[in-house]
């Protein structure tokens, strides 16, 4: 089986404080550390044990400058086969619809028999892998949390639905599938794997490589500022030393009924 | 002035209240503009939703078909492809079905797509303004959407407060505009989860750990504090990813919705997928190093500290309090 992974380069953001720039166009990346996508991840470890069952080889391709190359790295290290890094000045900017179009020309050039997303990123927007899915007339389910291939034409699926239900399904090959967080534990990366992969060669290709013009390209949504939640709604914070605040917090926790 | 529909999801016939909310959402985009409410299924359910929409939609269209039974993307997205007009604005609360549906209908229909809107800022020069949110909540972002060529909007569940208009509307069935539904993905079975060793929702007191608990080992401590509160404890997505806490003890729209007196959210940053969970206006407590995280807009009291230090100190009072 011939499988692709969509994959992202995000900051870590979610224990961190954010602060955003002066323009309030971007958030301050200085201090940032970045790795791939936690979905993403999920998703490549899904691809590789798939692979690793059946045969076939996994790729994994990001839309993003030179600095991406370090996660297709290390998604190499952690056992993908190849890795494709779609770089080009006029993806600078673009939208989910216009990275979706540069990921659905490159996937085109390759005959993949399944597509996986990790299911959202850092805009929590959950949309390329379905408005991939559309654009390559293949069938698609998002958060996808297990995926068993029933013969070779088909796959068994489950995707999460509220309220911890899953709903089981059968999709026809070529499709698309967005990976939820937790259909297995990825394999940790350690120094001496990436090591092995540093040398690697990574393929570029650019617009004119994927005969994508500007016209395609053009973004139909534009985020025009961020702004940081209003404080105030917020939280009574207990400030203090922790003896001050924990004999505050429990005459609270007494008030309300939280000690039985 | 662009037609509206707002796609409304139910569950054998029972309309949430969520349809009232994409009502709200529809004026705010167009004071003016017609808004149609569109049903599909199959069977009674799907009349008795039809007839429950028409009390607040001017107009309802109705799509019933054997394949539509359960609610499949692939068999709907050719439905509403072909049958809503060119330049329609698509509104769908942004709930699992969403994201299987939206971001392909918007690219069948070549429209603009905008997922998971808190707020609408109102159309102005042809592009709608919306308010998102990014990085788990912590920051808001303002975003303008190109309407030229229709949109497909997805709306965050309970941010819109939700109209309450009394009308007679019109049920139209539109079951004849479907043409050959041959989905390349079909439906077989629905599983619900088992109940695990401790019912989370049935519990007045949670301790609930959250990513910042880092090590499994750690979730004694939660397990420490909850023993010394007479709590239960409970757990947000990560934990249950890692496989240090059963799915059961999620809380959370993929997990389970609780109905505590008290809850005290520890290393938990907030995201709106596990505030979702929570319902019954508990009283939250949240504890958590960093300063930012989204909990603290919705907590009642914050404490900004390291959970691996807070929890034995917090443990150790509580005891020494009995």
């Amino acid at each position: 089986m011939e499988i692709l992974v969509c994959v992202k380069r995000v900051p870590g953001t979610l224990e961190n404080e954010i602060k955003l720039n002066a323009a309030k166009d971007d958030i301050e990346r200085d201090d940032l550390v970045y790795s791939v996508n936690e979905w993403d991840n999920y998703a490549v470890e899904e691809a590789i044990q798939t692979v690793d069952r059946l045969g076939g080889s996994v790729t994994v391709v990001t839309v993003g400058d030179e600095e991406a190359e370090e996660v297709l790295r290390r998604e190499l290290a952690m056992g993908a086969q190849k890795a494709l890094l779609l770089n080009d000045p006029a993806f600078a900017g673009l939208d989910g619809r216009g990275v979706a179009t540069v990921l659905a020309a490159a996937a085109k050039r390759g005959g993949y028999d399944l597509i996986l997303t990790g299911a959202q990123a850092d805009d929590g927007a959950a949309q390329v892998g379905g408005m991939l899915a559309a654009m390559l007339d293949y069938p698609y389910a998002s958060l996808v949390n297990k995926v068993e291939v029933t013969n070779g034409k088909a796959l068994r699926i489950s995707r999460e639905v509220e309220g911890g239900a899953r709903e089981i399904s059968e999709i026809e090959l070529p499709c698309v599938l967005s990976i939820q967080t937790g259909i297995n534990e990825p394999r940790y990366v350690g120094i001496r794997g990436l090591r092995q992969v540093a040398s690697a060669d990574i393929p570029c290709l650019g617009a004119a490589d994927l005969g994508l013009d500007d016209g395609a390209l053009a973004p139909r949504v534009r985020r025009e500022a961020y702004f940081m939640p209003e404080p105030g709604m917020g939280a009574e914070m207990l400030e203090g030393d922790t003896e001050a605040i924990i004999a505050r917090l429990l005459e609270m926790l007494k008030d309300k009924g939280g000690l039985k | 002035m662009a037609p509206i529909f707002a796609y409304i999801a139910h569950n054998d016939g029972v309309i949430d209240e969520t349809a009232l909310e994409l009502l709200a959402a529809a004026r705010k985009i167009d004071a003016e503009a017609p808004v149609t409410a569109v049903v599909a299924g199959h069977g009674p359910g799907l009349h008795a939703a039809a007839g429950a929409l028409a009390t607040a939609y001017e107009t309802v269209w109705k799509f019933s078909h054997e394949a539509l039974a359960y609610p499949n993307a692939e068999a709907l997205r050719p439905v509403l492809v072909s049958a809503l007009p060119a330049g329609a604005i698509v509104l769908m609360i942004h709930d699992t079905f969403a994201m299987d549906l939206a971001p392909g209908l918007a690219v069948k229909r070549s429209a603009a797509y905008v997922s998971d809107v808190v707020d609408i800022r109102g159309m102005e020069d042809g592009t709608l303004g919306v308010v998102r949110q990014e990085f788990g909540g912590q920051v808001g972002s303002r975003v303008a959407v190109e309407s030229a060529g229709g949109m497909v909007v997805t709306c965050r569940a309970g941010s819109f407060a939700p109209a309450a208009p009394a009308i007679a509307g019109t049920v139209e069935d539109k079951s004849g505009e479907i043409g050959v539904v041959a989905a390349k993905r079909r439906f077989l079975e629905r599983v619900v989860p088992e109940a695990g060793d401790v019912d989370i929702t049935k519990e007045e007191v949670l301790v609930a750990v959250g990513r910042g608990i880092e090590a499994e080992e750690n979730i004694d401590l939660a397990v420490e504090l909850a023993k010394s509160m007479g709590a239960a404890v409970a757990c947000s997505r990560p934990i249950v990813d890692a496989r240090w806490l059963e799915h059961s003890r999620q809380v959370g729209t993929s997990g389970q919705t609780v109905k505590p007196k008290v809850y005290l959210a520890c290393g938990i940053s907030g995201s709106f997928q596990h505030m979702g969970g929570i319902k019954g206006n508990p009283f939250i407590v949240a504890i958590n190093k960093n300063p930012g995280a989204p909990i603290f807009q919705v907590a009642d009291v914050g404490i900004v500290a390291d959970v691996l230090e807070f929890l034995p100190a917090l443990t150790e009072a509580v005891q020494r309090a009995r």
